[in-house]
């Protein structure tokens, strides 16, 4: 019983981690510029990868595994608004003009 | 020399090793329990051991904060989701103003804006940040400040 | 299943190479490369329970260091135009 609604549970977070991987690479390519397309990246950093991360662990049982998956899914976690904040603000500084509409006084 | 930080350190960096090593004998342990001390003598050595390599006065409500990011990642990542479906994105740049005093504080709020999708901190000056928003609704979100309030709560756990 | 999800994987890997391609800007080269190289992350591991040696681990850990380091190395050479040599 418990084996069956891991194998379940495990299966749906596959599924959430593979619709979100994919929405964000189309979103990749239909946003219009380089600032909206962080968000998609982002969204394939956090929730692709924790999904398909938690289904694996689901599946690999108890062992140094687990950890190590533990381990992939942190690293990603705090890496990903590091590599984002540097794309933007380094487009910002190159004089890169975001689509949309500006409010207020920015830097 | 001992305190908390670097006794911290210390189980962070012994953690790592085991589970990077896998192979668990006398000989084994007793080089890496040598070569952990070995870092964080370094690291106390160069002065790099401080608050803002280690906050860990946020530790004791961490967990709070985390489970709570976690809920607000959960729920933009699906407004990004229909938000790319739909192609109903009207991206806006706009300033917020930071309450945070820490430097430790100003780099866990960046952080969190930048984690949750649909929003980037796009550059930071002194206490000013600069937010890029991918709707209205994310925009509306950082400026209602619940984030800046919830880190600066984390902020003050002392 | 896991077979699905490499699928899956397989093809974003596609369609953000579309972007790599198209890029316009150098920004959404780079951004396109690193999103790559989360999906490759992923994919190593998941490869690594679908042929039953979870053992890939290892690998994928050592990647997902490499691709961080890399895209900050990269952005830090547009910017600045060394990597701190004078």
């Amino acid at each position: 019983m418990l084996d069956v609604s891991i194998e379940i549970i495990s299966i749906i977070s596959f599924i959430l981690g593979a619709f979100f991987i994919l929405t964000g690479s189309i979103g990749l390519i239909r946003l219009p510029d380089v600032f909206s397309r962080i968000h998609a990246a982002g969204m394939i950093d956090t929730a692709g990868a924790s999904f398909i991360i938690l289904g694996m662990i689901l599946q690999s049982g108890f062992s140094l595994i687990t950890a190590k998956l533990v381990f992939i899914g942190i690293f990603i976690f705090f890496t990903s608004p590091i590599t984002g904040h540097v794309t933007a603000n380094l487009a910002r500084k190159k004089g890169v003009i975001p689509v949309g509409k500006t409010k207020g006084k920015t830097l | 020399m001992i305190n908390a930080k670097s006794v911290t350190l210390f189980i962070v960096l012994f953690g790592f090793w085991l589970l990077m090593s896998g192979y668990y004998t006398p000989l084994i342990l007793s080089l890496g329990v040598i070569s952990c001390i070995l870092c964080v003598y370094l690291t106390i050595k160069g002065k790099f051991l401080d608050n803002e390599t280690l906050p860990i006065y946020f530790f004791p409500r961490l967990i709070q904060y985390t489970l709570w990011l976690i809920k607000e990642i959960l729920k933009s990542n699906i407004q990004t989701a229909k938000v790319i479906i739909m192609k109903s994105e009207e991206p806006e740049l706009f300033s917020v103003k930071a309450s945070q005093k820490t430097n430790e504080g100003k780099v866990t709020y960046a952080n969190s804006i930048t984690l949750t999708p649909g929003t980037v901190t796009t550059q930071i000056k002194n206490d000013i940040f600069e937010v890029h928003a991918l709707t209205k609704d994310f925009g509306d979100d950082v400026r209602s400040s619940d984030m800046d309030k919830m880190v600066t709560w984390l902020e003050k756990s002392k | 299943m896991f077979l699905a999800v490499l699928i899956a994987l397989g093809i974003s890997f596609l369609l953000i190479l579309v972007r790599l391609i198209i890029g316009k800007t150098t920004f959404d080269r780079i951004l396109a490369a690193n999103s790559i190289g989360t999906i490759i992350v992923l994919a190593i591991s998941v490869h690594g329970f679908y042929m039953g040696r979870p053992e890939f681990i290892d690998i994928s850990i050592v990647y997902a260091l490499i691709n961080f380091i890399g895209t900050v190395a990269v952005l830090k050479l547009f910017d600045k135009g060394t990597l701190g040599d004078k």
